[in-house]
């Protein structure tokens, strides 16, 4: 290597650059590259003479030197200075780092700032994307907007349930059928999304038939509950909203057990589903006994139902009220909520109105 | 995987899948099986071949139960049929898991003849060499039921049945002596059917009764031998009983 004598890099700022800036040159017995030197030897500079900095060159007009309050910064605060104002202007880039943050940031150059990858926020949800699943869901989710209800008595399980259909305030439907025939010993209801209620239903009625069909015998309400409730367990957490009960007279007696789309399952003697069911409980609760009649039973799921839809906005319509008996179900009656309403409540002359019209004038 | 997708059960030109009737074969050179049904009782009984001294006969069961309610019993290749076996206890379990009912009877044996059938009709595999006897209750109804199915994957239900060696003898004698029993009547005329083709003794054969109440139990040697005994004691009775008649005749 050609030994290079150095000679004023000073005067090289104005002139000319004697070698490549990559190139390695010896002051005594340091041996470093030509950049490091340039850019020692021009702070220097710029510390010693602040007013003739590079911006002379790129702007010659202007030739007095600034006006600032403090003047008098020695090397070190400029440089921290000039550092802070590069780490404002520069952005986030921690979780792109390339072999450019490696060099300290004081060797980076222009150039190095334009080629850096670039940054970008990041999506909404990704900080926290389990609770951003989570809402996500529960936007999807309608809150079973209804009311049914089941119980099993000695003669067999009643099954009822109103027949409004609810977008959020809008009433879309007061006629829908949520009592479903899977077969004719066996009936489900509706609560939640009434699609998934509909094809399941319908789907548990297929498998139900094949298995009469292969074991030449009837699928009992336990194994039919099974059926559809390990189906449901298999779309967990897929967004389907199901809650129904399944009801039907098998070997075994009556059967009565609850379904819902978190997979659950559970047997019981009476259950009630939907919106309006803490109504509809507080009613078939207080007049439940197993020893009741068939008309007894009916009347009682009738006002329980009526009950819930007085309160509840969800709820309306229809009554329907189907018995399941040892020899299959058979619907019992259906009653518009409105008119059980004036027959449970008939309107009756108030006094003061009378008090009114008699009173004598003054 | 290429060399194995060829059907190695095709059909011969005059219509017979011979690796079924080979598989058929080897059943016939398995040990005897026999099983009889009667009203509230079901015994199977199986030919034990003398074990060598130094074998632990504890770990060769014949004759295996596939739930609490059902039992089997085979004649052909050993070890297809452990694999079989497997494959239907699970399927019981797992018809209990998502019907949440035992299994009955019919249903373990049509599964069973439909994996038998599977095996007749994939790429690469060979047909099961065994004919299984399946015995056992149903839930529902608590009838005691026998099937029997074979390597082409068919399945019946019968009274009375026998595979394996000497089959045909031993089912023709239960033809002729097949009548409605229940109880220990049952199990001696299950004994008497396997004594066709057995040696005589309890170390011979080996016998399990199911009723509906105390499930599958397999008889001790020395049960075996007092059956035996009895059984040989009125064939002796019934001999004699012959001979005196026709000495009877004679004199006359």
């Amino acid at each position: 290597m050609k030994k290079m004598k150095v000679i004023s890099p000073i005067l090289m700022e104005v002139s000319w650059v004697p070698c490549s800036p990559l190139r390695r040159v010896r002051i005594g017995p340091i041996k470093v590259r030509y950049r490091m030197l340039l850019l020692v030897f021009r702070l220097s500079f710029l510390s010693f003479f602040p007013s003739l900095s590079l911006s002379q060159h790129f702007a010659p007009t202007r030739t007095k030197p600034h006006h600032r309050i403090s003047v008098s910064l020695n090397l070190k605060q400029r440089k921290q200075r000039e550092e802070k104002r590069r780490m404002m202007m520069k952005l986030d880039t921690s979780g792109l780092e390339s072999f450019s943050a490696a060099v300290p940031s004081a060797m980076a150059t222009a150039e190095d700032q334009l080629f850096a990858p670039p940054s970008f926020d990041l999506p909404a949800g990704c900080a926290d994307f389990d609770k951003f699943q989570m809402e996500a869901k529960q936007t999807l989710k309608h809150a079973k907007g209804t009311t049914t209800l089941a119980f099993i008595f000695n003669q067999g399980v009643i099954v009822a349930a109103d027949s409004r259909a609810s977008m959020g305030g809008y009433i879309s439907s007061q006629s829908v059928k949520k009592i479903i025939e899977i077969n004719p010993y066996m009936l489900g209801t509706m609560a939640g999304g009434a699609a998934d209620c509909q094809f399941w239903h319908r789907n548990l009625g297929i498998k139900c038939r094949l298995h009469e069909l292969a074991n030449k015998r009837r699928i009992s309400v336990t194994g039919a509950s099974k059926l559809l409730a390990n189906i449901l367990y298999s779309y967990r957490g897929m967004g389907l909203s199901i809650g129904t009960m399944i009801a039907g007279w098998d070997e075994k007696g009556p059967g009565l057990y609850y379904v819902d789309s978190e997979g659950g399952r559970l047997k019981g003697n009476r259950f009630s589903v939907g919106s309006g069911s803490p109504y509809a409980y507080g009613v078939l609760d207080n007049g439940y006994r197993p020893d009741m009649t068939v008309d007894e039973a009916h009347e009682l799921a009738r006002r329980a139902i009526y009950h819930a839809t007085f309160r509840d906005g969800a709820s309306g319509g229809v009554v329907s009220v189907y018995h399941v008996g040892p020899n299959g179900w058979k619907k019992l009656s259906g009653d518009d909520v409105s008119e059980l309403h004036y027959k449970y409540y008939p309107v009756q002359p108030t006094p003061v109105e009378h008090e009114m019209v008699d009173a004598p004038p003054a | 995987m290429a060399r194995y997708d060829r059907a190695i059960t095709v059909f011969s030109p005059d219509g017979h899948l011979f690796q079924v009737e080979y598989a058929l074969e080897a059943v016939r050179k398995g040990n005897a099986a026999v099983g009889v049904r009667g009203s509230d009782t079901v015994v199977l009984g199986v030919e034990k071949k003398s074990t060598p001294k130094l074998q632990d006969s504890r770990t060769v069961r014949k004759i295996v139960s596939l739930d609490t309610h059902i039992a089997l019993a085979c004649a052909g290749l050993k070890a297809d049929a452990r694999v079989l076996i497997n494959r239907a206890r699970i399927e019981c379990q797992s018809h209990r898991l998502t019907v949440e009912d035992p299994v009955t009877v019919e249903y373990i044996t049509r599964y069973i003849a439909g994996l038998q059938q599977k095996y007749t009709q994939s790429g690469g595999v060979r047909p099961f060499g065994l004919s299984t006897l399946i015995v056992g209750f149903d839930p529902y109804s608590e009838k005691p039921a026998l099937y029997q199915t074979d390597p082409s994957g068919t399945f019946s239900a019968w009274k009375a049945n026998a595979t394996g060696r000497n089959s045909n003898s031993m089912r023709e004698f239960l033809e002729k002596n097949y009548k409605e029993t229940s109880g220990k009547e049952t199990i001696k005329l299950a004994i008497r059917a396997l004594l066709e083709v057995v040696e005589s003794g309890g170390k011979n054969i080996e016998i399990a009764v199911m009723t509906h109440k105390d499930g599958l139990r397999q008889l001790e040697e020395a049960e075996i031998d007092e059956y035996v005994a009895e059984i040989e004691a009125e064939k002796a009775a019934a001999e004699a009983a012959k001979k005196g008649g026709f000495c009877f005749i004679i004199l006359y």
